[in-house]
């Protein structure tokens, strides 16, 4: 369901996906699950045209590169966080009840 | 010009003898033996000068810390009069937050000096982090590949974390799924932008890890001299993942006449194929572990370099294995214990000092030769719960039946801690099986006595020993 909403302006900060190499395309003496699905890349940079998200887009890289590539999210979040509770990290620092008596 | 992989595979190495400026042929006798000191000694900076280098951007001159409540543990599980004293090289003190800097600050500065106008690196681990600083710091472009996600785009927490600290250094980043072509995406890269090889594996990274074995053997001479006997280490436990470190290391320890045992550490992964797009993200560390350390080892030229300058067997004297469930457990301990924030993937050697200690009596000495940073992403706890999410289960137990890709098992106690050696001497006949098959497989005949010396001197053994190998 695209729809004009979906139009990300020249100049947006983005990330495009890129196919390196499709199956068959790969190099050889791959492991059998690795070799049936193509290798892909994502890269960031500067909108070179308006663009719908989806549509083929090429970017101006922060190395002053174009790329090209289908145009997947606007201002592309980090996702790194400090993950879900670990009960068991408590348990670890129990040690120190052995050490300090 | 034809940019398909096999055509730019072709080009490897034209391409890498642009992009680093060292003609690798000069340095081969024609045979197996290829003149390693010689290539070392080619990068034009002699050691004062990478440590005037380094000096100028703050990297190296870490602080070396006794870690005296991890001793004091090692002490209450061994036998009585055992538990050498423990001490950390604190490399996370680093700008970027590992020791990583050092391999990539003469990189950077050589690749400045010579005109190129940035650098670039294939790697998903701390150097990436590395190289983006420097460039930042000597104000050169960087582009970073990494690998990164499986095909589902589903990413190792601790590879995203390094993306966004590249990022932050201002540095493109290049993010793939799993595959060794990545490499072919890195060469078209260099070929594209005419940046500098910043590769791992180049003489002026190995050549920059030599301060930080000489510095080791300088901190310990002069915390042992103020308690009244001045002497070195007994033994420098080293994190073994390309062989770099160790290499590096070690190079740096015998440069400042330490005559300290070199042991290598890795995580035990075996049973993940590190080309399996499926088990990519069934490990829980990307680093440090057998997945790379044991074919660097065996066969170090399979790196993104003709000739690799980390020739780990030339220096281990012993190489233990512990698993990713113990490593995790010590890295809670270091900053429960000591205060220390760090890692995890960088407290393998210390989880197997922790073992190594208590073969040892109280008055030696053990240094653990790095710590690297931690933060969001990596870091034990998203690690561990993305194990989890994954489908690995996390216990406590015996860490001994802990199977890579299926569970992590914490130790019961830390009297379960273990440093499981591996059979170096078979590691040292599969080196030389390695090297003699690919000479012959590529028209090799006559293994000269400079072969036999140079098989002998690569496997830190001797010509006798590599005959033997050869008669089988």
């Amino acid at each position: 369901m695209r729809s004009e909403m979906m139009t990300v302006k020249e100049g947006s900060w983005v990330l495009l996906r890129k196919v390196v190499l499709d199956v068959g395309e790969r190099a050889e003496g791959l492991p059998e699950d690795t070799a049936k699905v193509p290798i892909v890349m994502w890269i960031k940079g500067f909108l070179l045209e308006d663009r719908e998200i989806g549509e083929i887009a090429r970017v101006r890289t922060r190395m002053n590169r174009v790329e090209e590539g289908v145009l997947e999210e606007e201002n592309p979040a980090t996702s790194v966080d400090y993950g879900g509770f670990v009960p068991e990290i408590l348990e670890i620092g129990k040690v120190r009840e052995m050490l300090n008596g | 010009m034809d940019n398909g992989y096999k055509a730019v595979m072709a080009r490897k190495n034209e391409i890498l003898k642009g992009s680093l400026g060292i003609d690798f042929a000069r340095f081969e006798s024609g045979g197996i033996a290829f003149d390693y000191e010689a290539m070392m000694g080619s990068i034009g900076y002699s050691f004062e000068e990478i440590a005037e280098i380094q000096r100028r951007q703050s990297v190296g001159n870490t602080p070396l810390i006794e870690l005296r409540n991890i001793t004091k543990l090692a002490r209450h599980c061994s036998k009585a009069g055992f538990g050498a004293r423990i001490f950390v090289k604190d490399e996370a003190a680093n700008p970027s937050g590992s020791f990583k800097d050092r391999r990539a600050a003469t990189a950077v500065f050589h690749a400045k000096k010579m005109g190129y106008k940035g650098v670039a690196a294939a790697t998903s681990g701390n150097y990436g982090a590395a190289v983006a600083s420097q460039a930042a710091a000597q104000g050169l472009g960087c582009i970073i590949v990494q690998e990164c996600y499986d095909s589902r785009k589903v990413g190792q927490p601790e590879i995203l974390e390094k993306t966004r600290k590249c990022e932050a250094y201002g540095a493109e980043v290049i993010q793939m799924t799993v595959g060794p072509e990545l490499f072919y995406k890195f060469l078209t890269v260099l070929e594209e932008t005419g940046y500098f090889s910043a590769s791992l594996y180049s003489p002026f990274g190995i050549a920059g890890v030599e301060t930080l074995g000489v510095e080791i053997a300088r901190q310990v001479r002069e915390i042992t001299a103020k308690e009244g006997r001045e002497r070195d280490a007994d033994m420098v436990v080293v994190t073994h993942a390309g062989g770099g470190n160790v290499t590096g290391t070690a190079r740096g320890l015998a440069r400042a006449g330490s005559g300290a045992e070199i042991v290598a550490a890795s995580v035990n992964l075996k049973g993940l194929h590190m080309a399996s797009d499926r088990q990519f993200n069934r490990k829980s560390f990307t680093t440090g572990h057998t997945g790379f350390g044991f074919p660097f080892a065996t066969f170090p030229d399979r790196s993104d370099m003709p000739r690799s300058a980390g020739r780990p067997l030339r220096y281990i004297d012993r190489y233990v294995l512990v698993n990713q469930g113990e490593v995790f457990y010590m890295t809670e301990l270091l900053a429960n214990l000591e205060g220390l924030e760090r890692g995890p993937a960088g407290n393998t050697s210390l989880c197997a000092a922790f073992a190594l200690a208590q073969e040892m009596p109280q008055d030696r000495i053990i240094v653990v030769q790095e710590t690297e940073y931690t933060g969001a992403g990596k870091h034990i706890q998203p690690q561990l719960s993305f194990a989890r999410k994954n489908g690995v289960k996390l216990s406590f137990g015996d860490p001994k039946n802990e199977i890579a890709g299926e569970n992590i098992i914490l130790p019961e106690t830390p009297h379960l801690i273990q440093a499981r050696d591996v059979d170096l001497t078979a590691m040292r006949g599969s080196f030389i099986r390695h090297y003699v098959k690919n000479f012959r497989e590529n028209g090799g005949d006559e293994i000269s006595d400079g072969d036999l010396a140079f098989l002998a001197a690569e496997t830190k053994s001797s010509e006798k020993f590599v005959r033997e190998i050869l008669e089988g």
